[in-house]
């Protein structure tokens, strides 16, 4: 997990009671491929933001963009893979 | 067991199974869930007759089977509930999952285990085969020597589960047909005395995800999450809470058995292990269960002829009462395990392999050997167990140890 500093079993509390919240928990860390987003196809429909399981993808009004929160996302594909306009790309973590 | 009959008590006819069903009833118990099997059947039948009757204020749930029985009583006392459950042999095999899941959730429940032989081939009679097998399950485990320690220890069960320094889900074995058909008189306290000592349950506090202390139980109003994932992060550590929950139990367990003295008049050694005419034994032997009835009989007998014998009665096997069993046996010459179970390939039954292990750490090392005894339920009578006696008189006197296990009251 994300949060560093690990305690020692004196500290935390029994049977797993979480003592920090789930969010928390940075998932983005796990992904292999992170989606890139293409303002000039996208139509903003929001199918990507409906089909994220992590809720990483959100519509920003004021910008008028798609906003990718890659602290959670996964990079598991479905955004791209459901985008009516092929406006979202997978690209490899650490490239371009 | 030193018997002084306090005022208010009144002496009636329980079998084993009974006297858990009358002392569960005394417990306030506000869940139990239950599927019926041989030889506990009587336990849960007792306590629906209870409930149908408007003798207590229960929710009595009736599952499809032993897992879901566990489940329903680890989830009920996730929210705070008083849980109860009982079962035997191919039951408990079945609960194996969720034991581990309600000692891992430091869930309080309370069981019954009627000692079982497990199949196959199938044979309903009491042995240790159940619950020796889940003595890793992370469960306090108190075995019984006759009904009214089946009785008290269900009472002591509850305030040893439940205290906020333990919170290990506990079992209360008694040896299926010896004690649980058994037809015995048992001194049972009032209504009230009982549910005074039990009390209402505790509940520590902890911290949440949102850094507040609230107390250990499931509620909207305070939420918590209880046993979710924890991968190689924290698992280890979790696990490491259980056995100081362990070791903590110890010191508890007697200090229960000495506040139960004083409402009953009743007490078992040192609520930990039961010491009998050890002190200046040199031929001891170590039990577990019903068996040490007969044992301390035969005992009775030697002592009357001159023959240094004792017994030690393990009464908690886990934890492990491992000072007080160095301390018991530090003067003995000879020691024989008895086992009525067996761990097949692995040099002896459980009971051996614990009190031999014990007795390395120690500066005593007096021969020791193994007996494995009555599985199935076959019968112990006294004169196997003069047998034992004569075979450890025999080591004494020769210094040597032929065989260390052996299997007695089988027919070759």
């Amino acid at each position: 997990m994300s949060t560093k500093e690990k305690k020692g079993w004196k500290e935390i509390p029994v049977a797993g009671v979480c003592w920090i919240p789930s969010t928390a928990y940075l998932t983005g860390d796990w992904k292999t491929y992170r989606p890139v987003w293409d303002s000039e196809k996208c139509t903003r429909c929001i199918l990507c933001h409906l089909y994220c399981p992590d809720g990483a993808i959100a519509w920003k009004a004021e910008t008028n963009e798609m906003v990718f929160n890659y602290d959670y996302c996964k990079g598991c594909g479905i955004c791209a893979n459901e985008c009516p306009a092929d406006a979202i790309s997978m690209k490899l973590e650490g490239e371009g | 067991m030193v018997v002084i009959q306090q005022k208010g008590q009144k002496v009636i006819a329980l079998n084993g199974d009974e006297a858990v069903a009358y002392a569960v009833k005394q417990c306030d118990v506000d869940v139990v869930a239950a599927y019926p099997i041989t030889p506990q059947t009587i336990i849960v039948e007792r306590f629906s007759e209870y409930v149908h009757d408007g003798e207590v204020d229960t929710e009595f749930v009736c599952t499809e089977s032993e897992h879901s029985a566990l489940t329903c009583c680890l989830t009920a006392t996730a929210v705070g509930a008083r849980t109860f459950t009982a079962t035997a042999s191919a039951g408990l095999a079945l609960m194996h999952e969720i034991l581990y899941v309600t000692s891992g959730c430091r869930a309080p429940v309370v069981m019954a285990v009627v000692n079982r032989a497990l199949s196959a081939p199938i044979n309903i009679h009491g042995d240790h085969s159940d619950s020796m097998a889940e003595r890793d399950s992370g469960w306090i485990q108190i075995y019984a020597e006759n009904s009214q320690e089946v009785y008290d220890s269900i009472i002591q069960a509850f305030r040893i589960a439940e205290h906020p320094e333990v919170l290990l889900p506990t079992l209360v074995g008694l040896d299926g047909f010896f004690l649980s058909h058994t037809l015995e008189n048992v001194s049972v306290l009032t209504d009230d005395v009982v549910r005074n000592f039990v009390g209402q349950r505790r509940f520590p506090h902890v911290r949440n995800h949102e850094g507040k202390l609230v107390p250990f139980k499931l509620d909207p109003e305070n939420p918590i999450t209880i046993g979710p994932l924890d991968l190689y992060d924290y698992y280890f550590e979790h696990k490491r809470q259980q056995e100081e929950a362990m070791q903590r139990a110890s010191e508890i367990i007697k200090k229960i058995n000495e506040e139960y003295a004083e409402i009953s008049g009743r007490q078992y050694g040192n609520g930990l292990v039961e010491s009998y005419r050890l002190e200046d034994a040199e031929l001891a032997t170590v039990c577990i269960g019903s068996t040490a009835g007969t044992v301390k009989t035969v005992v009775d007998q030697l002592r009357a002829k001159g023959v240094k014998a004792g017994l030690l009665r393990i009464r908690v096997f886990r934890p492990l009462p491992v000072q007080h069993i160095i301390e018991a046996l530090q003067n003995v010459k000879t020691v024989a395990v008895m086992d009525r179970s067996c761990s097949f390939g692995g040099h002896g039954g459980p009971v051996f392999h614990e009190i031999r292990h014990v007795l390395y750490d120690s500066n005593i090392h007096p021969h020791i050997v193994n007996y494995i005894y009555g599985l199935g339920g076959r019968d112990m009578s006294q004169r196997l167990v003069q047998k034992i006696y004569e075979d450890q008189a025999k080591i004494l006197e020769t210094g040597q140890t032929e065989q260390p296990v052996q299997f007695i009251g089988l027919r070759e």
